[in-house]
């Protein structure tokens, strides 16, 4: 199963990672050659072998459906980019800036398009 | 004095600081003086990338408080004097609230946590002073403290060669004699493998006997705080410490931390000892298998009985390994996306925003891992790669879980297959992951493992693991200290 470039840069979308474009080519390289050592898992019987997800000893404890006070020290705007009236500040999608009604259906549009690509892929 | 001080361990130093006899203060001036001559920070060892030392003197001299002479110098659990005036470094990774939290990232670069991690509460609560915070590989994926954003740490015993990853600059404030004790995390051998190339002690818990609240996340099913100590004695002190449930992280467990230090001592006679031939395979280095061989003898010597055993499913758990771990550490690493804390580099609106902040932010390795990761995730891949890798990963649970059933009490294998390599030496990243070899199969199974000295090899320091059942940490400390004991001044040459 070769990583090809549409595929790292389909992953890398996936993930909101710009690539240069000539990073790519060593990309393909380097997770290419880490996925080969990864095909001699294939060959290994797992029969009915459940997945193990986690080690916690005895699983995951039931709690109260509550959880304690956040201790937070410091106000958003001490550690957060940007910040206005309590709530993070983001730039507009950029398909919705100057956008009237009709531009902001299609740029709907576009960001479904996009979803379902990603779901799809 | 200062010399004097650095030297004596941490239950000492506290012992005669809670006695009165030494100032609250006298060991954080001592180990700030000693980071500076030693030439720990940025422009040295690049050992501690983050201090305040005015700030941790005012902390020391305020301890004045704790020190109750009636009590006679006694710091039993709870006194608030278990490591009364004991400087501890830590870890980049482990929030903190009067130091920065960068993972030693470009992409936390300037960011001081709101909240400050379980663990270093714990260690305040104790009496301990933090003087510093430690370089790391970015975001714990590496081996060498080469990948960091401020710059690779150097081994203390020799400055052209790694001191280990990804907590290097921990095993590194240890090794150089800057604090006895020190906390760095585990995911895949990130404490046990700098600790075997620094010389020094170091500690994975079991999963869940330590809080992880305030530990940066990179694999959640993996990660664990750990402890380097300069000695057994040392780091089984801050176990005692920082071990035991916490209602901030749901994965931590309800299992009493039982007295570690009070227990180290008893005799091994006994107890048996697993050898897995597959941690001895041909291409072993001799004089690596020597140094197991000396160890071993020495605990048999005691009375250990040496049994050979197999864990047939080792050689799989790097291909394991580095599916879960890149899977986990791509969805951990979404929340740095330029909105809610650390760098943000603008772009094409939102989107651009965040492609922009990621990959300004995130250096080569993170990168690869979050694509990595990503990949095996992907649909039509998830199957081969992530299930598969979830299936073998109980078969490697499963070996320990037989081999503990069979009547084995510890296991020992070596930590590392090398001693440090120079810096620079290792380029291929998988060459880079095989490093993890011996100290991933803990992590995936969960079972509490540490390395400790056995000797030298090409006059460089080479660890020795033990590695228990589920939060039996008390009998791999009995082992630890009893080959402690027996190899003396043998485990440094």
């Amino acid at each position: 199963m070769a990583v090809s470039e549409k595929d790292v840069r389909h992953i890398a979308a996936l993930a909101r990672l710009g690539l240069a474009d000539e990073r790519v080519g060593a990309l393909v390289a380097e997770l290419n050659g880490i996925l080969g050592h990864m095909e001699v898992l294939s060959k290994v019987k797992t029969g009915h072998a459940v997945p193990v997800a986690g080690v916690a000893a005895g699983g995951m404890p039931l709690r109260k459906d509550q959880g304690p006070p956040l201790p937070l020290g410091r106000a958003r705007d001490h550690f957060a980019p940007a910040v206005r009236d309590g709530f993070f500040l983001v730039p507009r999608l950029a398909t919705h800036v100057g956008a009237g009604a009709a531009a902001d259906a299609e740029a709907a549009a576009e960001l479904d398009a996009e979803l379902n690509e990603d779901v799809a892929g | 004095m200062s010399a004097h001080l650095l030297g004596m361990t941490a239950a000492h130093l506290r012992d005669a600081v809670a006695a009165n006899e030494v100032e609250p203060g006298a060991a954080v001036r001592a180990s700030l003086a000693h980071a500076a001559a030693a030439g720990a920070g940025r422009d040295g060892l690049n050992a501690i990338i983050w201090a305040d030392a005015a700030r941790s003197t005012r902390e020391a001299d305020a301890l004045e408080g704790r020190v109750d002479r009636a009590q006679g110098g006694r710091a039993p659990h709870g006194s608030g004097r278990e490591l009364l005036g004991v400087p501890v470094a830590v870890k980049d990774n482990i929030a903190t609230l009067d130091l920065p939290t960068t993972c030693g990232s470009h992409i936390l670069e300037g960011y001081v946590s709101p909240f400050e991690a379980t663990v270093v509460a714990r260690l305040r609560d104790a009496g301990a002073v933090v003087v510093g915070k430690t370089n790391m590989d970015e975001f714990a994926m590496g081996s060498s403290t080469e990948h960091s954003a401020y710059g690779p740490t150097l081994n203390p015993l020799d400055r052209t060669r790694v001191p280990g990853g990804s907590s290097g600059g921990s095993a590194a404030a240890v090794a150089a004699g800057v604090v006895r004790v020190a906390l760095g995390s585990e995911t895949g051998g990130s404490v046990r493998q700098p600790a075997a190339f620094c010389g020094i002690v170091g500690v994975k818990p079991t999963y869940g006997r330590v809080s992880r609240y305030g530990l940066v996340a990179f694999a959640s099913s993996l990660d664990q705080v750990g402890v380097f100590g300069a000695t057994v004695d040392d780091a089984a002190l801050v176990m005692e410490v920082i071990g035991g449930s916490d209602p901030l992280d749901a994965t931590s467990a309800d299992v009493a931390v039982p007295p570690y230090r009070a227990t180290a001592h008893e005799s091994v006679e006994g107890l048996v000892i697993g050898r897995p031939r597959e941690y001895f395979p041909e291409s072993l280095d001799p004089r690596m298998r020597d140094r197991c061989d000396r160890a071993l003898a020495a605990l048999e010597a005691q009375g250990a009985k040496v049994r050979e055993v197999s864990l047939k499913h080792t050689e799989l758990a790097i291909p394991v390994y580095y599916i879960v771990a890149p899977a986990e550490a791509s969805s951990n690493l979404a929340r740095f996306d330029g909105v809610r804390y650390g760098l943000r580099v603008e772009g094409d609106g939102l989107r651009g925003m965040y492609e922009a902040t990621r990959s300004g932010g995130f250096g080569p390795e993170v990168t690869r891992r979050i694509l990595l990761g990503t990949y095996v995730l992907s649909a039509g891949y998830y199957d081969a790669y992530y299930r598969k890798a979830q299936e073998v990963r109980g078969l490697l649970a499963g070996d320990f879980a037989e081999v503990f059933a069979s009547g084995v009490d510890v296991l020992f294998t070596p930590t590392t297959p090398t001693p440090a390599f120079r810096i620079g030496a290792v380029s291929d990243p998988y060459e880079m992951y095989l490093n993890d070899i011996f100290t991933a199969t803990a992590n995936l199974a969960g079972v509490p493992a540490m390395s400790v000295p056995i000797g030298r090899v090409d006059g460089l320091p080479v660890g020795g693991q033990l590695l228990a059942p589920h939060f039996r940490e008390d009998v791999m400390f009995r082992a630890a200290y009893a080959l402690e004991r027996a190899l003396g001044e043998e485990a440094h040459r």
